[in-house]
């Protein structure tokens, strides 16, 4: 009969071990996350109603609800992805259907590569620069979404180029065969079949930007307003905004305000996330190759 | 007989190697044309150039000319008309990812041809020539992706003739697919070549020996013998190194 | 060529171009306009924040003082001075300390992910990846102050938790999800063979770990330690809330501190647009985008490295 060596048995040991030891090590970095989500569902969840989320804010932000918060974000995201959608999936057209393979094409992958790692609170100085002083667009939604669609560009091309790559170039090449034109080629053959990852790609970086406020610190957000943004050209709150001022800027908050806003942030975020993630999945079963 | 396609002192260079060295040959209307010899001897590239489809490699110059019905190809900036002249089959079968139907009218539709009855007829009309419209008549609407090998190969074939081409290129198209089915395209190929003019590429000796008209032997980007069938295969070579590849002592 | 079912007008639309080249070459044009925008972004951003500024650079600008001077009194009445050493410093303590922590842990998490999970749970981590990703920098920089922050004072007994430390372990957080995902396609790309080679030798996965793919995935590992370090650099909100405020070089990691960006982020909105404060700001802003330059270029050269 076959019986393993002591050696043998010591190696299998030592590998339990280190298995043992990764997955706790994965799952203690995964935990965070989840407690997170929990304990502010905890604390925010005597203040969540259907009045917090419809309500002004009143008592100098101490009392009331967050509805002009979530307005301005949503017109902060949608303007933002209505500028850098079709900018970033034209701009991975190029890269991936026209650019050779020489030195510009490298210059602009660097330039992306850069783009995707500028600091928010640099995009923010660019904003300020750029689009609300020298273009003088003032502080308003219009400047901020710019800014938010400079910071999200890299991120869609990426994931667009990506799309585009996973078409198989037989594909193109079949249909070039056929007289189809480079344009109709994309068109037909590459744009259809990759359409569900560029979807994919732009509905988490809608995520993205819900979340961000560096970037649209000094373009475009006020700490406070009154009113709802009646124009583009108007500033508005947003939700990011609203949870930072009110847990480091406003004294005589109620511990329960900041949660609440927080846990609907992410809510907000993951719930845009878990619309990708199953897009994604949904596509998966629908792949056509 | 009718010079179909002139070639003129054709060169390809790719990247700084020379992958087809000065060639000249004639291609006659309605024949069949093979051209055998080892891999990387160019025969490909050479395919490639005659639909164009070298453009799109954008490291590779090409010098020379080649004329079609007395025409020069490069004359034309745009060369998605050429295409529709010139067939071309690859080695491994692509079926694109959509419909059968949609598949084979492609080519027509892409071309601007927009009436159902039209596009009907050219699909059942090429399904036909390919050999696989009684296999397929009953799902048409099926994604093409769900065919087996030997059916998309044969789908290919029935979308390079949906766009009513003179000449088919067929690249090794035997290559992914099981002997039956490639007995049914020869088949089909033995029909097509009274209508069209057909040049393939072929590894397979006996595939240009049963099929050809006249047969070129290619080596290193040079034709070394272009001759009849019936001659080439009796041992009437100018190389011998076609002799050599036809009895398979390398290749 | 005759053919029966081939009318005239299949004939005649063959013969047409595909497309009017004219439109068609406008679309293009595009197209390849559109490529180079992020060139034009890029330089643009390179450019509005040298313009700004500028004149700060051209005229209080002392390079010595910038960088050797932890004295930063923008505001001062009577010495206004701008030496961004301690928030030079507090940036890079933040960056190494949350590093230590998170690329040993990131890259066995990746280690775990690649090597021994099946398929499925592979999946699920990257999907739980991805959600930790998203947690916005904001609620992040809540958590610093409202979970963490109790966490340090209790558990180091010290009277502030909102420190160095705090800003660290938020920032190691936040760079995890970026380095194991990317650390796992570094292991992933190490061919199957290699594996299959070292098992048929009999060694165990620990020394496979250690043996093959660390050092075939070596520059891969290292991008991703380079990215985390980039993200660190410039994580803005996170910071701002977790640092504390205090422009000092800190003497421990109890102590508060604060970070370029926090600076920007924190000061900005108080300076006078075109005054001089506001101009040191744009420089610093200047400071921050040549280090992040640096970082990124060095990751896609260690990435392009492994690729060869």
């Amino acid at each position: 009969m076959f019986r393993p060596s002591s050696h043998l048995i010591n190696k299998e040991i030592k590998e339990k071990k280190f298995k043992n030891l990764l997955s706790s090590i994965t799952f203690f970095l995964f935990l965070p996350a989840l407690i997170i989500i929990l304990w502010l569902a905890i604390k925010g969840s005597p203040v969540l109603s259907w009045d917090f989320l419809t309500q002004d804010p009143i008592n100098g932000m101490t009392a009331g609800g967050i509805f002009p918060t979530i307005v301005g974000t949503f017109w902060l995201v949608v303007l933002s992805v209505l500028v850098s959608c079709p900018l970033g999936v034209i701009a991975a057209i190029y890269l991936s259907e026209y650019a050779a393979d020489n030195t510009l094409t490298r210059i602009i992958r660097l330039a992306i590569l850069n783009l995707a790692g500028v600091p928010s609170i640099v995009h923010a100085l660019f904003g300020l620069g750029a689009f609300v002083l020298f273009m003088k667009m003032g502080t308003s939604i219009l400047a901020a979404s710019f800014t938010l669609a400079v910071m999200n560009l890299p991120v869609i091309i990426t994931s667009t180029l990506e799309s585009l790559k996973a078409v198989p170039h037989s594909y193109r090449e079949a249909s070039w065969n056929v007289g189809a034109s480079k344009l109709q080629t994309i068109r037909y053959i590459v744009l259809p079949n990759s359409i569900p990852g560029i979807l994919t790609g732009v509905v988490f970086s809608v995520g993205r930007s819900a979340g961000e406020t560096a970037a649209i610190l000094f373009t475009g957000v006020a700490f406070y307003l009154p009113f709802l943004p009646r124009s583009v050209f108007d500033q508005c709150m947003s939700l990011s905004m609203h949870l930072f001022t009110i847990s480091t800027q406003v004294v005589g908050v109620p511990d329960a305000y900041p949660y609440a806003t927080a846990l609907v942030l992410i809510l907000l975020i993951l719930s845009v996330n878990s619309i990708a993630v199953i897009l994604r999945s949904y596509f998966r079963t629908k792949r056509k190759w | 007989m009718n010079k179909k396609i002139q070639i003129k002192n054709l060169s390809v260079n790719y990247g700084g190697k020379d992958v087809i060295k000065n060639l000249n040959i004639d291609v006659y209307e309605n024949e069949v044309l093979a051209i055998i010899g080892p891999a990387n001897s160019g025969k490909s590239t050479f395919l490639r150039c005659l639909n164009r489809m070298i453009d799109f490699n954008k490291d590779a110059r090409v010098s020379g000319e080649i004329l079609l019905d007395g025409q020069n190809i490069y004359d034309d900036e745009d060369s998605t008309f050429l295409r529709r002249r010139v067939g071309m089959v690859s080695p491994l079968p692509v079926g694109l990812p959509m419909t059968i139907k949609e598949n084979v009218t492609y080519a027509p539709r892409m071309a601007g041809c927009k009436d159902n009855a039209e596009l009907d007829a050219i699909m059942e009309d090429c399904l036909n020539k390919a050999a696989l419209w009684d296999e397929v008549k009953d799902r048409l609407h099926t994604l093409a992706t769900k065919l087996s090998g030997g059916q998309q190969q044969r789908l290919t074939i029935a979308r390079a003739l949906s766009h009513h081409p003179e000449i088919l290129c067929l690249d090794e198209f035997s290559i992914a697919i099981d002997p039956v089915t490639t007995m049914k395209i020869e088949a089909v190929l033995q029909e097509l070549k009274k209508d069209i003019t057909i040049i393939m590429v072929t590894n397979v000796i006996n595939q240009a020996k049963r099929l050809g008209d006249r047969t070129a032997m290619m080596l290193h980007g040079e034709i070394l013998d272009l001759d009849d069938n019936n001659r080439l295969f009796s041992g009437h070579v100018k190389d011998p190194r076609t002799k050599d590849y036809i009895e398979g002592l390398f290749g | 060529m005759s053919n029966s079912t081939t009318s005239q007008a299949f004939l005649e639309w063959r013969q047409k171009k595909t497309t009017k080249p004219t439109s068609e070459k406008v679309i293009e044009f595009i197209i390849k306009g559109a490529g180079f925008s992020s060139i034009i972004l890029i330089a643009a951003i390179l450019i509005f924040i040298l313009k700004e500024s500028l004149p700060f650079l051209l005229s209080k600008f002392d390079f010595k003082e910038f960088f050797m001077s932890t004295e930063w009194y923008p505001a001062s009445v009577v010495k206004i001075r701008y030496g961004i050493l301690a928030l030079l410093v507090g940036t890079v303590l933040v960056t190494v300390i949350s590093m230590l922590i998170a690329v040993p842990l990131g890259l066995a998490c990746a280690f775990y992910i690649s090597e021994f999970c099946s398929p499925r749970m592979r999946e699920i981590y990257k999907i739980l990846i991805e959600f930790l990703a998203a947690i916005p920098s904001v609620v992040w920089g809540f958590i610093a102050i409202m979970m963490i922050n109790p966490l340090i004072i209790n558990t180091f007994n010290v009277p502030i938790g909102l420190n160095i430390l705090n800003a660290s372990i938020i920032l190691a957080l936040m760079s995890l999800p970026l380095i194991v995902s990317v650390g796992e396609d570094a292991l992933r790309a190490v061919p199957e063979t290699y594996r299959e080679a070292a098992e048929g030798l009999g060694a165990t996965k620990w020394e496979i770990a250690i043996r093959v793919l660390l050092p075939a995935a070596k520059n891969g590992l290292m991008a991703a330690a380079l990215l985390g370090v980039g993200r660190a650099l410039g994580e803005t909100m996170a910071v701002l809330m977790a640092t504390g405020h205090s422009i000092q070089i800190p003497q421990s990691i109890f102590e508060p501190g604060r970070t370029l960006t926090a600076t920007i982020a924190a000061e900005l909105g108080e300076s006078p647009k075109g005054g001089e404060h506001y101009q040191a700001l744009f420089a610093i802003g200047l400071v921050l985008f040549i280090l992040s330059f640096a970082v990124n270029l060095s990751a896609d050269y260690l990435i392009r490295g492994r690729r060869k």
